[in-house]
């Protein structure tokens, strides 16, 4: 980046954008399953069949991927608000991110049924 | 120069409003939903298991302390979902006036409890 401005307000801009983006994307998936599902007859059988298929899966997974991403700005936001110490501030945030990244993992076995 | 201002920071004394409880909630359960990520991942998971383990799936899910559990973050969610919608719109300054702010706060709490309290009498 060439004109890159080293003082001003506005770094957050980014993540506080893409808090908003994927809260909406969030809120479009929540909608769009809830509709699916109220239209489709309620079995276990239904349910597979439903999430096996492979553009439920990609739509899914990208959706898990909204959430990781806004709860990364959420979360820090709440530890910058609380947390004081330097130290324990890193911390939480190293935590953050290897929670979120695991829960990332566990969710593409999960959806892609590996 | 410092300037000396009257503070008034007595959380166990400040008569919090409606909108503020609202925002609070939407902090309270963003961070609930957060630590409760790898069990939602997990609900899913046995949702989506083999017809034997999902037998077992079952029997978790119905434990009386996991319906319970489960109640709570259906409430988190929905809560989550209504007063996050809530913020997008006054993000565009949508809704900024006091008496419609206070309006879509009650909304939302009302929303939300009933949300939960029919896809939780659905699904028990
Ligand atoms: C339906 C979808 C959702 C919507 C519409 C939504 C909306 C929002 C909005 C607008 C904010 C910013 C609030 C602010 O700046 O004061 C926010 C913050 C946050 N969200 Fe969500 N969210 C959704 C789903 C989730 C989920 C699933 C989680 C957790 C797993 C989550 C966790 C958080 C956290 C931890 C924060 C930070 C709380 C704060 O700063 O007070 N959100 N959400």
């Amino acid at each position: 980046m060439v004109n890159r401005s080293v003082i001003g307000a506005h770094y957050g801009l980014r993540d506080w954008v893409m808090q908003r983006v994927t809260a909406t994307i969030m809120v479009i998936y929540t909608v769009a399953l809830a509709l699916f599902l109220l239209t489709m007859p309620s079995s276990y059988a239904g349910w597979k069949d439903f999430f096996a298929q492979t553009w439920v899966q990609v739509l899914t997974q990208t959706t898990l991927l909204a959430v990781f991403l806004h709860v990364w700005v959420g979360i820090r936001d709440v530890w910058m608000d609380y947390i004081k110490p330097t130290g324990l501030r890193l911390a939480l945030h190293a935590f953050t991110i290897v929670w979120l990244v695991s829960c990332f993992i566990y969710s593409v076995k999960v959806v892609w049924g590996l | 120069m410092q300037k000396q201002r009257p503070k008034h920071l007595d959380l166990a004394t400040i008569r919090l409003p409606i909108p503020g409880i609202v925002s609070i909630l939407h902090r309270v359960s963003g961070v609930a939903l957060f630590f409760s990520l790898p069990l939602l991942i997990y609900l899913l998971h046995g949702s989506l298991s083999s017809a034997e383990s999902f037998e077992t799936y079952r029997a978790v899910v119905a434990h009386p302390l996991m319906k319970i559990i489960l109640i709570g973050l259906l409430w988190a969610y929905m809560h989550h979902f209504c007063a996050g919608i809530r913020f997008l719109f006054l993000d565009i300054h949508k809704g900024l006036e006091l008496q419609t702010a206070r309006a879509t706060a009650k909304t939302v709490v009302v929303v939300s409890l009933a949300l939960t309290l029919i896809l939780g009498v659905a699904l028990w």
